[in-house]
């Protein structure tokens, strides 16, 4: 194990492996340890020390911290000022199992975000800036500190998303934006997944700005602690956010217009905002989801996601979890069979793709955890990858490349 | 101004590389006289010209990866070209490279309500995907100022911006998948109307990336409901110093407008002399700021503002009664641009992006660099995302004056840098800013982003001379530590 205190050790840590090819898994919290292909390297490079606040300015709307810097503690410095990652960073360590602490560099290097990605856009769109270390041992930055800047291109985007197979992140810049005064959660009970998506599509056409689309079925209710939630059907949520009186003025028309279109005779319900934090939080975070099983995340064209669910519902013992207004299908595989050819096939002819979340190390060695890609794109993924780290020493094979 | 030294092999070879070229494209779509190509030897920096070698104006994808291939076989530069209202010289031509024009790449291929998203080819003008779904209350959010003309193709490839970024982001977060060619020849799809990408995202290092990666041949982009309402306001200050002290206290509030902009003096008084919008001229400084969302929001938050800015001794403040009054506001910063292109025979716009705080030591550094280089200059400001656009005045017909007006605008963005920003905010590095990446990157960054240009395009043949201020072979990139300066480039003409 290498567990360098500073950017610079970093750097001596990597030239080092660089020079004897030694290959090395990229770790800080260790949260995320068990997503992706399961492919053990020589050395753990423990990162976690590289952690702190650099500078946060809440008038400027940017917070530059070390990537190891939990998440944790980066939304509390946030809250203090109302401020907070927008795109609504999820925590998995409950999904995989796993007791570390999520850190900004890991939800970075996975992409991750939450509920609110259908607006507020993904991790991704809110990385502004980085240092990093190459796999050559090279420290580089690029982007900057404000929030309007094309120069030169622009490698957050690329590394957001590598699972460290790139470069290991030192020093990241994300912008921040003002947290919504209030919240509210409109629940609609028993509705079928078909419909509820349809409703929840013609709800992201009006203007009533909706921070979150998402449809629960009965089965995964069970694991909600929101007791409005718990053990109460198929439950179809949206939530709205902002000042209290928008919030309260879209409710209103939430009521008036549309939920006579989300079906006659469904009972509706609504949330405070302590509630609606709460379910929110269990459902970004994956806390619905059976503790055990195979789990498979699909993100797929929104008005795609009933048909997907239900070819795979047809083959397979599973529970589905919409958000994204129907965009991203958490699928819960019963047993311990990852069923890649269904689940890949099921989304096969509509574009998006399919990462297997939760599964064996048996299983994530056996199949694909991310969507295989085309030749010619899977051979430009190889030459990227060699720009970066021409020895694979990064996390070799967690990526397909 | 220095680009890569011409292949007199290639010029050469020029009759025989159209001929190749007509092989795979209509005769007419391979422009050889000099009359048909003198209107492509320039774009939105105008500068700077060059005759291109030949233009080749493809319409389908095929054709496209095939005039690759040819160009590759000849061992020909390509320089892709959208609309040419770059700021920045991104479409420049070379004198040994083909011109690839866009512009018949005119359709758009899909409207899709239900995910919302538009597919569009990338010669399709930004304002016409809005024009295309309006009528649904949709609308497509990035709007650079050019938006009537430039092509959403190009804004990829540029990363274009607008007025409404820090609300609803950049042509980046817009953008849900391409189709692109590359140099190769090979097409790559990535993105789609799903979110997110199943490996890396070479869609969002597409985006941005200047025309130096690939030619993209297809977009697609989210579109959005547009706000209910939108009021905005009017507000005039003492100071400089007054207006950036509301638009901190603004964000401090926790509001983000869907536009904040800051004009200084002669930007405001150029504007008022142009379109008449109704600008306090005794104000130092004017700031626009624009609320929307459902009705019951843009009005507290109007009231929110409109408070700020008496605490912070706003000199006037007005709010829009209505829709025609709010266009009447935007006016005058919409026509920035060419009202002050009245004022003097030439104008140089400038585009770095700053930490916001820093804007009255930024403006007074401006002020006084305008007297030391004798030429006057105008400021606009993206105040809610820091980008700041100062149009420095001089007159092109005067021996001297332009190059006066580019050390001038080198000093501002070197500025820019100094205290915490960037070289550029939306306008993208091109031939322009391409020498003062130094400033901002060190040989390493540098060193790392060509050896992605390497993973693309290996021999360097897709707009060559643009945002490095070095070029390197990607051989000698795949050492450890990289010797600068190996390559020679010669002197480019300049008109």
């Amino acid at each position: 194990m290498l567990r360098p205190a500073t950017a610079a050790e970093t750097q001596e840590a990597l030239t080092d492996a660089w020079a004897s090819a030694t290959t090395l898994e990229v770790r800080a919290g260790g949260s995320k340890s068990a997503l992706g292909r399961d492919a053990p390297a020589a050395v753990v490079l423990d990162v976690s020390a590289l952690s702190g606040i650099v500078d946060y300015d809440p008038a400027e709307l940017v917070v530059t911290a070390l990537a190891a810097t939990p998440l944790a503690s980066i939304k509390a410095a946030l809250a203090e000022r109302n401020q907070h990652l927008a795109f609504e960073p999820p925590d998995y360590a409950a999904l995989l199992g796993s007791d570390g602490a999520a850190t900004l560099g890991g939800t970075l290097a996975a992409n991750l975000s939450g509920s609110r990605r259908i607006g507020a856009g993904a991790a991704r769109d809110h990385f502004l800036g980085l240092r990093a270390v190459s796999g050559r041992g090279e420290e580089f930055k690029s982007g900057g500190r404000v929030v309007k800047n094309v120069t030169g291109y622009d490698l957050a985007k690329l590394l957001a998303g590598s699972f460290g197979t790139l470069a290991v992140l030192t020093e990241v810049t994300l912008k921040v934006l003002p947290a919504p005064e209030d919240a509210c959660t409109v629940i609609v009970h028993g509705q079928t997944p078909a419909k509820a998506v349809q409703w929840l599509t013609q709800l992201t056409q009006t203007s009533l700005d909706i921070s979150g689309l998402a449809h629960l079925p009965a089965a995964l209710t069970a694991n909600s602690h929101v007791s409005a939630v718990r053990d109460t059907g198929n439950a179809t949520v949206v939530r709205l956010e902002g000042i209290a009186s928008s919030v309260a003025a879209r409710l209103q028309v939430l009521r008036d217009r549309w939920l006579a279109d989300a079906g006659h005779g469904h009972e509706t319900s609504v949330l405070d905002v302590e509630e609606t934090r709460d379910l929110w939080r269990e459902i970004t975070d994956g806390r619905l989801l059976p503790r055990t099983g195979v789990i498979w995340k699909i993100s797929v064209p929104p008005a795609d996601g009933t048909m997907v669910a239900e070819r795979i519902a047809r083959q397979l013992h599973s529970d589905i979890l919409f958000d994204w207004a129907g965009g991203l299908l958490w699928v819960a595989v019963q047993g311990d069979s990852a069923q890649e050819g269904v689940v890949r096939e099921a989304c096969r002819d509509c574009g998006g793709h399919a990462t297997l979340v939760r599964a064996s190390a048996a299983e994530r060695r056996r199949c694909p955890v991310f969507q295989p890609q085309p030749p010619a794109l899977a051979a430009l993924s190889r030459r990227i990858k060699d720009a970066f780290d021409p020895n694979g020493i990064l996390n070799p094979g967690r990526m397909a490349v | 101004m220095l680009l890569p030294a011409p292949d007199a092999a290639v010029i050469g070879r020029r009759d025989e590389l159209a001929e190749a070229l007509r092989r795979i494209l209509p005769r007419a779509s391979v422009l050889t006289g000099e009359d048909e190509r003198r209107p492509y030897e320039s774009d939105g920096l105008t500068a700077y010209r060059q005759m291109p070698l030949l233009v080749a104006l493809p319409e389908t994808t095929a054709q496209v990866a095939a005039v690759l291939k040819v160009c590759a076989r000849f061992g020909a530069k390509v320089v892709p070209r959208g609309a040419g209202t770059s700021l920045s010289g991104g479409a420049l031509p070379l004198g040994d490279g083909v011109l690839l024009g866009m512009a018949k790449f005119n359709r758009i291929l899909e409207v899709d309500y239900d995910n919302r998203s538009v597919v569009a080819q990338p010669g399709v003008a930004n304002l016409a995907i809005t024009r295309a779904v309006e009528a649904r209350g949709f609308y497509y959010a990035p709007d650079p100022s050019s938006q009537v003309v430039c092509s959403i193709g190009g804004n990829v490839a540029e990363n274009a911006g607008g007025v409404h970024c820090l609300k609803y982001g950049m042509t980046t977060n817009n953008v849900l998948g391409v189709e692109a060619v590359l140099m190769s020849g090979e097409v790559i799809r990535v993105g789609g109307k799903h979110l997110d990408a199943g490996g890396y995202d070479i869609l969002g290092v597409l985006t941005g990336s200047e025309g130096l990666l690939a030619v993209i041949t297809e977009v697609t982009v989210r579109i959005l409901r547009r706000p209910e309402t939108a009021r905005a306001l009017l507000i005039g200050f003492a100071s400089v110093e007054a207006a950036g002290e509301c638009v901190a206290r603004i964000i401090a509030a926790g509001i983000i407008p869907g536009g904040m902009e800051l004009m200084d003096k002669p930007a405001v008084h150029a504007a008022e002399a142009f379109t008449h919008a109704g600008y306090p001229l005794d104000a130092e400084a004017i700031l626009i700021v624009e609320l929307d969302g459902t009705p019951v929001e843009a009005e507290e938050l109007s009231e929110r503002v409109g408070d700020i800015a008496g605490a912070v001794g706003a000199t006037s403040v007005r709010a829009s009664a209505s829709d025609a009054e709010r266009l009447t506001f935007w006016k005058g910063r919409k026509a920035a641009f060419p009202a002050v292109g009245r004022i003097a025979p030439d104008y140089y716009c400038m585009d770095g992006t700053i930490p916001r705080r820093k804007l009255p030591e930024v403006l007074t550094r401006v002020g006084e660099l305008s007297k030391k280089y004798a030429l006057g200059v105008a400021n606009v400001f993206h105040a809610g995302d820091g980008n700041l656009h100062p149009l420095i005045l001089y007159d092109a017909n005067k021996p001297g004056e332009l190059a006066r007006a580019e050390e001038f605008g080198a000093d501002i963005l070197r500025l820019c840098v100094k205290v915490g920003g960037v070289l550029t905010g939306e306008h993208g590095v091109g031939v322009e800013k391409r020498d003062l990446m130094p400033e901002m990157f060190g040989e390493a960054d540098l060193a790392q982003q060509q050896r992605l240009k390497c993973a693309f395009d290996a021999e360097g043949a897709l707009n060559p001379g643009k945002v490095f201020p070095t070029l390197h072979r990607c051989a000698e990139l795949g050492r450890v530590h990289v010797h600068r300066g190996e390559t020679r480039f010669s002197d480019l003409p300049r008109f």
